[in-house]
């Protein structure tokens, strides 16, 4: 299939129907609105449903009727919107249901704006409802990436019966780039939906259905965060990913996701000019977190320091000096939404930090 | 000799936790027997609610799902649109379904969403321990209005089937109560026309059923039967709110 | 001639049931407990059952079962 320039929301949209999702709910928010639109227009002509909720809290409850009636089921928000969604979604963790929720960040904290942010770090990584529970956190630096990892989100949240949150920050939804849809074949085998409420009757092949998440006895409940606790271990191991850009007997180690892991790149660029080794470490999952990566990385004799550059006011950057661990100086360059970093800003930074460990 | 009554092998056979008295039970009953005789069972989802009827998932022989305080009307929604030839109902209380939840009934009305509601209406949070309802009587004495609910300050019950009826997506809304046995065979009918209604692919349906909650109330069961005859059903008349 | 079969152990003494009988031949039990610790129903002339079954549609807990 031929590129095709596209926006960031709208080849998101487009690769969730290529990876069989037939249903949407959701409720207006900029900067996202070009998902629902376009699942508006695509998925009636596809014997699908999109369907716009009265409000955040009701399309994530749809996602978990229809995600629990089987379905691949998705919806999508921005910051405030996702705040409304935590209460659906840390049921749907608790009740074991895949769906796929995209958050295309907007500043806050509150109304905030509508400019681009990666404010809701700690909110999609460190689960953000309540109780016990995490989300795989996928985070694409461009549309075709983004475009690219929707199938694996719905494969990893069927596998893992498991909420999967794409996190990009407004630029990646609202910029144009050339995209092509690859072959949307899921590789990867999925369990039968055997727990699904499609309607039973004592014939039926498999047990009386029951999507819940109530689990009154302290060992019921302790039974299912086991059960969730060692899931999550297996999507620890199983599934990171991580861009590592130069970073082998790199002096410097810039650590950011999205948008602001390309500045990074320009900036490793002017640094190269200026004679100075840096790479980059880019998480595409940020939650499980590549902190293998990154400690291998700051291990190395190389490196003098890393630095951390986010569009918010340092929240990956705990999960990068967790992995670290003191090994290293670990510093933090953000702007927290409404301003991005410029490449020069980071290589700037940079070099500030070598003249102090020269 | 032939059976009059029978338990329907809809219900199953898990001891049901609610008080002596309690009328979800007969709710339960009356929502399973007419399922049974619909012969919809295999197509039934179930969909219940934060309240008393918690744990109704273990009581009912169908598929179903645990929904969020209030939210049981969107969860529904979204089985609904998966399966729209599944028969998809909603159990709720008057804490779920005309406080927290009201934006999702009014909306799932709105939509036309072809669902049903059974709405035990008990005046009362029961499973909180007995705090003021937005259906709690104008001087009845809870947990949270201990000197009787006072309508100047938290305004007066909320007729909710009367509310629903004035949507134009609803396509069923009747008012019944379970206080005698002719007014509970008239609650079964109502149950299955709901249910029929929802098959016929007519628009919303919704039973609100007027029930008692002797604990929370302070009475014995039987006490609790005579006061919402004398209470309840004069504030929120019983019959037909709307059919199409 | 009728039938009625409640079961005791599940009975949780509500007395609905007493107040639906139209032949008022329902007590409450003043020897047996069952294990809930509840006095269950019981009926005191089965010959003047008339099979209505108002006590089992309102018995919250569907504990009785009527033949005739």
């Amino acid at each position: 299939m031929a590129k095709k320039l596209m926006k960031g929301c709208e080849a998101i949209a487009e690769a969730a129907i290529r990876a069989g999702c037939k249903f949407f709910f959701g409720y207006p928010i900029t900067p996202q609105n070009d998902i629902p639109e376009h699942m508006a227009a695509r998925l009636p002509q596809i014997g699908g449903c999109f369907l716009q909720a009265e409000s955040e809290v009701a399309a994530i409850n749809m996602v978990y009727g229809a995600a629990g009636a089987g379905a691949r089921v998705m919806t999508s928000s921005s910051s405030c919107g996702i705040s409304l969604k935590m209460e659906g979604i840390t049921f749907i963790a608790g009740a074991e249901l895949p769906c796929v929720i995209v958050n295309m960040m907007r500043g806050g904290p509150g109304l905030g704006s509508i400019q681009a942010s990666q404010g809701d770090y700690f909110q999609a990584t460190k689960g953000g409802g309540h109780g016990d529970y995490h989300m795989i956190v996928l985070a694409p630096a461009s549309v075709q990436e983004a475009s690219d990892i929707m199938q694996r989100a719905f494969d990893l949240a069927d596998i893992y019966r498991t909420p999967v949150m794409l996190l990009a920050d407004g630029i990646i939804g609202q910029m144009m780039e050339p995209v092509e849809f690859h072959e949307q074949e899921s590789k990867r085998e999925l369990p039968e939906k055997l727990w699904a409420t499609t309607g039973w009757t004592p014939d039926s092949c498999r047990k009386r259905a029951v999507v819940n998440s109530l689990y009154i006895t302290n060992e019921e409940l302790d039974t299912l965060n086991q059960r969730l606790q060692s899931r999550y271990r297996e999507i620890q191991k199983n599934e990171v990913t991580v861009e590592e850009y130069n970073t082998e007997n790199a002096e410097f180690i810039l650590c950011a996701y999205g948008t602001i892991a390309r500045i990074c790149k320009s900036a490793i660029t002017l640094l190269a000019g200026e004679g100075v080794k840096a790479g980059l470490i880019r998480p595409i999952t940020l939650w499980p977190f590549p902190s293998d990566t990154v400690k291998k990385a700051a291990e190395q004799e190389s490196v003098k320091a890393l630095l951390t550059v986010e569009i918010s006011s340092g929240q990956m950057l705990e999960d990068v000096r967790l992995a670290v661990n003191g090994r290293k100086e670990t510093a933090f360059l953000g702007r927290p939404g409404s301003y991005l970093p410029s490449a020069e800003e980071i290589a700037q930074t940079v070099l500030r930090m070598r003249r102090m460990h020269s | 000799m032939t059976k009059v009554f029978q338990k329907t092998k809809l219900l199953t056979d898990e001891v049901m936790h609610y008080c002596p008295g309690c009328t979800h039970g007969i709710v339960h009953r009356l929502v399973a027997e007419a399922i049974d005789e619909l012969g919809v069972q295999g197509k039934t989802v179930g969909v219940v609610p934060v309240g008393c009827a918690v744990f109704a998932y273990k009581y009912f022989n169908i598929d179903t799902q645990e929904a969020a305080h209030g939210r049981a009307p969107a969860v529904a929604t979204g089985i609904k649109r998966v399966h729209p030839d599944n028969v998809v109902f909603t159990y709720q209380g008057d804490g779920d379904l005309a406080s927290i939840g009201t934006a999702e009934i009014v909306q799932a009305a709105h939509r036309g969403e072809k669902i049903t509601a059974i709405f035990v209406n008990n005046a009362i949070y029961g499973m909180t321990g007995g705090q003021m309802a937005p259906t709690t009587l104008v001087g009845q004495k809870t947990t949270t209005s201990p000197y009787g609910r006072d309508k100047d300050h938290c305004g007066s019950p909320i007729r909710m089937s009367e509310m629903l009826a004035t949507i134009e997506g609803s396509a069923y809304i009747e008012r019944v109560a379970l206080n005698n046995n002719a007014n509970i065979m008239k609650a079964k009918r109502a149950i299955k026309k709901a249910f029929e209604t929802q098959i016929a692919k007519k628009g919303f349906s919704m039973i609100e059923v007027l029930s008692t909650c002797p604990t929370n109330w302070g009475k014995s069961p039987v006490e609790a039967m005579e006061w919402l005859e004398e209470n309840m059903i004069p504030y929120y008349p019983l019959g037909v709110k709307k059919e199409v | 001639m009728a039938k009625v079969t409640i079961n005791e152990e599940l009975c949780k003494g509500c007395e609905l049931c007493i107040r639906a009988c139209p032949k008022k031949i329902l007590v409450l039990s003043d020897t047996k407990l069952n294990s809930k610790g509840y006095h269950p129903c019981e009926i005191t002339d089965m010959s003047a059952c008339i099979a209505c079954a108002a006590c089992a549609r309102t018995c919250p807990d569907v504990v009785i079962e009527i033949e005739k």
